[in-house]
């Protein structure tokens, strides 16, 4: 039997970049905030000791920072017919535990989704006809458009002090961003990053062949900074550990570097960690949450009363505890029906290596950062004619070299010895001068791919886990192996001797990582039939509820999710101060 | 009852008083009292960790043993509540106790017995207000002869003079108010000054800085080289007020005496400070010290040990980041003379001050677990000697000596 708490005016689950930015926006509200965290503290200083942070073995093998299956699992299968089985060992993406999320082993890109994103589906129908769109693609407009967000990237992009290069201010195109980004206010609080060789060769490449190539917009700061909660940063020592990994340098944007030392200082704020969240809890009504149940490290049960409750945990525990809790209807895909676990999708990650001329090429890989490089924007979104193609979306093409570690990073050319001294003179020959050039490209939802309750396998507490159920679509796919020919012809271009293309096919498998891009689950929209949040990002089922977190995208961009995340949480906060704490109660009425 | 308990102390408070010309009771003067213990940053000695305000009981280490801080809250038994204001006031200015027993100089009192009886009646006046705790507190267990308190007699003939500020007609009034502040009340010297082996103040080297609780407390003369010449009046108020600024961020007990301290204390007293340590006396130590050269063994191994676990914050120019790192080439606790609180970061590590307006609080990670001895006087040797800084070489002896101790 849980004890019961004395209440509080908002709890929030998950403590990680959404939750921290909506516990410190309502803190400043007056609010009496408590946060509950699964996993342990840490911050800088007493966890990413400069000299252990990059230690490959620990967080890049262990995956210390990462989820531990032994804590939480999901189960996984391609498709409805198949009986799903539990990861054993996170592979395909790597959910974050503790304060901080998995913002604290992200890479750091941070993009803004570009104006057609938000309102997908009427702009493919406008452009293509709605005949374009496959019958199974279940993909929709998200409620929101680009010029309600774009003062909530903003903030979000100097909160975090994002290094980067204006691509158009105010429908000014300006020369060396992106020209396909929508308009921008201001510039970047911070200039772009340094580039090494392998950017440089690329945007060089990129330029001569038409393309706008331009500097990635990055978290790691390309100088020290103080952020407009007065928090200073330092500048990015391009250590190439990033992803994976905490940062020694406070360099790395991150709840940790970004918020926390100025949360943590208010009074009305409490953090709880090692506690999870069990359930949120309904009144009799089931249309008001009267607060949430967790578990403590001893095991003991405790009820801790809300008026309001955020959900800001990683996407997949959003979703599931809305499941869990019985919020909302569930996803049926045999009728399409219910709007819970709905539009399940991920991200089409796409890759060309190229392998220079030892002699000639050395792109000395080891610096870098997981957002160090340059990216064109031209075989993007719908940034070309999709007319003649039988597909639709695209990605953003990029060459980022994150780094190259001393265990896990071990190129050899196709066809080389796999052991022995013939596999060691080939790894020599190719460590230095392989480059690899990836394309991170949109995953558009369809109507077989979802997430349910497991009808099987449970957690260490009883609770059912998470199904994913999830192939890449026909379109993706397609859409996959035409943007990777399309890197193919700039990686030969640079000079490569030879190529490997690496396009993303079916099946999806768990094991190998391909990025922690998951999204989807509780869309935000305007219809309550295809969407669990209305654009404020409140539940139309329980008005009380609110959930961020890159499980309100209705599909995803070919962008990494995570600036319209931190824009999303700056959203919903804006909504619950200006609008939801003055009239408690639906803030879309349909 | 608490309430009930404290209204006897404030009647005998008044039934007792001396002439005075500020009334114990006015706002006026219990605000005025807050704020000047806040000033002397009272809290930081009379409280102990997850104790009651004021109620005493942590341990003070001094060269001569531990002392146990006094409960200073209204309580009558175990408090000062049933004190007269004459018994307070000799307290502040004659390092005396209740009984006439003689205090150790752990309580400041050579530094506070510069502060007018009405200050000090006015910090009196406020400590009446707050709740009284019970909570008895042995304050000496001193182990003979430190334990006779007797011999503090003769240590104050020695050591101790009392009396009030006295102001220099020849500088300004915010001089004086920074002088009556900096030598009284915020007893910056207690810390900052040298002592002699007796524990007392060596007065010709006021403010030249001084090792305690393995901490350096810095020259914060106005030596452009050991001392805090360099620092603009500006920077010297941004550093006491959020514990960060262009050249330092404050830790260990300094980090403590700004949260609790000078970050709450005026505009108008922390430039007074400021300027008055711009302006406090000749800088006795200017001139370089002796330089240990580049070729030296110890440099070229500090400067390795350097790029590999330290120029990712402080820079290969030792020129650090603002706010978060601090400045290595040019800082006067880099080159002082005694390298304690230079190889104790090296070691331990330390958190930065937060507040308010400087909310990071940005730490240095120890490394002692993966540098030996000699390695880490190496680097220290190398940060003391680089970017145009002279400071006498670490020895790995000093190194093994505060590992052991911070043990």
């Amino acid at each position: 039997m849980a004890r019961r708490l004395p209440p509080k005016d908002v709890v929030v689950v998950g403590l990680g970049w959404s939750g921290s930015i909506i516990a410190n926006e309502l803190c400043e509200e007056g609010l009496d905030v408590v946060a509950l965290e699964r996993g342990p503290w840490r911050d800088t200083a007493s966890h990413f000791n400069i000299g252990y942070a990059p230690d490959e073995l620990r967080y890049n093998s262990r995956q210390e920072l990462m989820l531990h299956p032994a804590q939480l699992t999901v189960t996984a299968r391609n498709d409805p017919s198949q009986t799903a089985l539990p990861m054993r060992q996170f592979g395909s993406f790597h959910p974050g535990n503790g304060v901080g999320g998995a913002g604290v082993h992200w890479a750091g890109i941070t993009w803004r989704f570009s104006p057609i994103d938000f309102r997908l589906r009427s702009h493919y129908t406008e452009r293509y006809g709605a005949a374009a769109i496959p019958e199974s693609m279940t993909i929709q407009d998200w409620g929101t458009s680009y010029e309600e967000m774009e003062p909530f990237y903003d903030r979000f992009e100097y909160l975090a002090g994002i290094s980067g290069k204006a691509g158009n201010l105010d429908g000014q195109i300006q020369a060396g961003g992106n020209p396909f980004e929508g308009a921008r206010r201001r510039d970047y609080p911070n200039p772009p990053m340094m580039q090494t060789f392998g950017p440089t060769l690329f945007a060089e490449t990129a330029e001569k062949m038409g393309y706008k190539p331009f500097p990635i917009p990055s978290a790691l700061l390309s100088r020290s900074y103080v952020n407009p909660l007065g928090i200073a940063m330092g500048q990015c020592t391009y250590c190439g550990f990033c992803t994976n990994y905490g940062c020694a340098n406070y360099s790395k944007a991150s709840a940790q570097t970004a918020v926390l030392p100025v949360l943590m200082r208010k009074e009305n704020f409490e953090l709880r960690t090692l506690c999870e969240v069990l359930r949120v809890n309904l009144d009799s009504t089931g249309r008001r949450a009267t607060g949430v149940t967790y578990v403590d490290s001893s095991g003991e049960e405790w009820e801790q009363p809300a008026e309001l409750v955020v959900l800001c945990a990683f996407m997949l525990d959003n979703v599931r505890l809305m499941l869990l809790s019985g919020i909302g209807k569930p996803y049926d895909h045999r009728t399409g029906e219910g709007a819970i676990g709905r539009n399940f999708c991920y991200q089409m990650a796409n890759q060309v290596i190229g392998y220079f001329d030892p002699k000639a090429y050395n792109f000395n890989n080891f610096i870098g950062g997981g957002a160090t490089g340059t990216a064109i924007d031209e075989f993007n979104n719908d940034n070309f004619d999709h007319g003649p193609l039988g597909f639709l979306g695209g990605g953003s093409t990029r060459c980022a070299p994150i780094g190259a570690e001393p265990i896990s990073k071990r190129p050899t050319r196709p066809g080389s010895p796999t052991w022995g001294s013939g596999w060691k003179k080939a790894m020599a020959e190719t460590y230095l001068s392989n480059l690899s050039v990836g394309c991170e490209a949109s995953s558009y939802a369809d109507r077989n791919n979802f997430l349910d309750l497991d009808p099987t396998y449970t957690d260490r507490l009883g609770r059912p886990l998470m199904r994913i159920t999830f192939d890449f679509p026909e379109n993706d796919v397609r859409m996959s192996a035409y943007v990777t020919k399309k890197v193919a012809e700039i990686v030969r271009a640079m000079g490569a001797q030879q190529i490997l293309e690496n396009p993303r096919t079916r099946p999806w498998s768990v094991v190998p990582y391909q990025s922690t891009h998951v999204v989807g689950g509780t869309a935000m929209g305007l219809d309550p039939k295809t969407s669990a949040v209305n654009p404020y990002l409140q539940s139309w089922d329980v008005p009380n509820l609110f959930t961020v977190g890159a499980n309100v995208f209705p599909q995803n961009s070919g962008f990494n999710p995570t600036g319209t995340v931190g824009a999303l949480s700056f959203k919903a906060a804006d909504a619950i101060r200006t609008r939801y704490l003055k009239s408690p109660g639906p803030l879309v009425q349909v | 009852m608490r309430a009930a308990a404290a209204i006897p102390a404030i009647v005998l408070l008044l039934a007792t008083t001396g002439p005075s010309k500020a009334d114990s009771l006015s706002f006026e003067t219990i605000e005025k009292g807050r704020y000047l213990a806040v000033v002397g940053d009272c809290v930081a000695c009379h409280t102990q960790p997850g104790g009651q305000p004021f109620a005493g009981g942590l341990p003070l280490p001094t060269p001569f043993g531990t002392i146990y801080a006094p409960n200073i809250t209204p309580d009558r038994e175990t408090g000062i509540g049933d004190w007269t204001d004459d018994e307070f006031v000799a307290t502040m200015h004659e390092g005396l106790g209740r009984d006439g027993a003689h205090l150790y100089p752990a309580m400041p009192y050579p530094a506070y017995t510069k502060a007018t009886r009405d200050d000090a009646l006015a910090i009196r006046a406020y400590l009446a207000t707050i709740a009284p705790v019970k909570h008895a507190v042995v304050a000496n267990q001193l182990p003979f002869p430190f334990g006779m308190r007797l011999n503090m007699r003769v240590w104050n003939l020695l050591n101790f003079t009392p009396g009030r500020f006295q102001p220099d007609p020849g500088k300004s009034a915010q001089w004086n108010r920074g002088a009556y502040l900096a030598q009284g009340l915020a007893h910056c010297g207690s810390c900052h000054t040298p002592k002699t082996f007796l524990g007392a103040d060596k007065d010709d080297r006021y403010l030249q800085g001084a090792v305690l609780q393995d901490w350096l407390a810095p020259d914060i003369t106005p030596d452009s080289r050991k001392g805090i010449g360099a620092w603009s009046e500006d920077e010297i108020v941004q550093y006491l007020r959020t514990g960060a600024n262009a050249w330092s961020v404050a830790s260990g007990p300094m980090a403590e005496e700004i949260t609790n301290s000078s970050s709450h204390m005026t505009g108008d007293d922390l430039h007074a400070i400021a300027a008055y340590l711009k302006d406090s006396g000749a800088p006795t130590s200017e001139g370089s010290s002796e330089r240990v050269a580049e070729s030296d063994p110890q440099f070229t191994a500090g400067q390795a040990i350097y790029k590999d676990s330290c120029a990712a914050c402080h820079l290969d120019s030792g020129a650090g980041a603002a706010q978060l790192f601090p400045r290595l080439a040019g800082s006067a606790i880099v080159q002082s003379d005694d390298p304690t609180t230079l190889i104790r970061m090296v070691l331990q590590g330390s958190r930065g001050a937060g507040t308010g307006d400087a909310p990071t609080s940005p730490a240095m990670p120890g490394l002692g677990w993966r540098l030996a001895d000699d390695e880490v006087a190496s680097v220290v040797t190398y940060i003391r000697n680089a970017w145009g800084n002279a400071a006498p070489a670490a020895t790995a002896r000093e190194v093994s000596d505060l590992r052991d101790r911070l043990r």
